[in-house]
């Protein structure tokens, strides 16, 4: 089981910042992640076709091609905009 | 020092706190962002990823630190909903020569728009809208990058 957060206009489709999920063990990357989630969630899956969509990995941003083995919080979110 | 906060900062009294005692800091450049009322926008909520938030402010603080001889640096950014006109965010840094104060505040301020996890929300009469990161920005933040080789 891992947690996944959602930022921004993600969380709002999402309808909740995070939610647990077991995921399929062939699902072993982000890109396989958000290929996975778009099934599932089908309300999401406009927000995560987006070419701008960015990952986290516990805290860090990552590739989406990074695996996600061993990891525990998963995060999508648009770009940032602070400052 | 990094902080985030829903609260209005001082930014009179963050000013006074950069270096204050060190008699070597020779200067201190400071940059504050505020909400630009523009196209009727009447107010923002800034929403945030508790914890990678400070997290990645504190390594733009030890980057900034590594690159440029500073006595002192201060970055406190405010989330919730902020009025046009507040301040947003404050990037201060003291040193001992005005060159690397400039410099290093401009840096903070580029790796803050474009790597600290927050994300703007533009509310005006006619609706509410995301705002959408520029080009502009990832490119004054890459810059960075190029100028160190």
């Amino acid at each position: 089981v891992v947690r996944i957060r959602y930022f921004a206009a993600l969380r709002e489709a999402a309808g909740c910042g995070e939610e647990e999920l077991g995921l399929p063990a062939s699902v072993l990357t982000g890109h396989e992640l958000v290929r996975w989630l778009a099934r599932e969630r089908p309300e999401l899956a406009p927000a995560l076709a987006s070419p701008s969509l960015r990952i986290a990995l516990d805290r860090e941003v990552a590739s989406f091609a990074a695996p996600l083995k061993g990891v525990r919080e998963i995060a999508l979110f648009p770009p940032m905009t602070g400052g | 020092m990094i902080r985030v906060q829903s609260d209005r900062f001082d930014a009179g009294a963050e000013t006074e706190a950069l270096g204050a005692g060190d008699i070597r800091a020779g200067c201190v450049a400071t940059f504050i962002g505020r909400v630009r009322g523009d196209d009727g926008l009447l107010a923002m909520t800034l929403e945030h990823y508790p914890a990678m938030t400070e997290k990645v402010m504190e390594e733009i603080e030890r980057e900034v630190r590594a690159r440029w001889p500073l006595l002192d640096v201060r970055i406190v950014h405010r989330i919730g909903r902020l009025a046009a006109g507040e301040a947003i965010v404050f990037a201060g840094v003291a040193a001992a020569h005005r060159q690397d104060a400039f410099a290093a505040a401009h840096y903070v301020m580029d790796q803050v728009k474009t790597r600290a996890p927050f994300w703007k929300k533009e509310h005006r009469a006619s609706g509410d809208r995301w705002v959408e990161a520029a080009k502009a920005d990832d490119a004054a933040a890459m810059g960075w990058e190029a100028k160190r080789k």
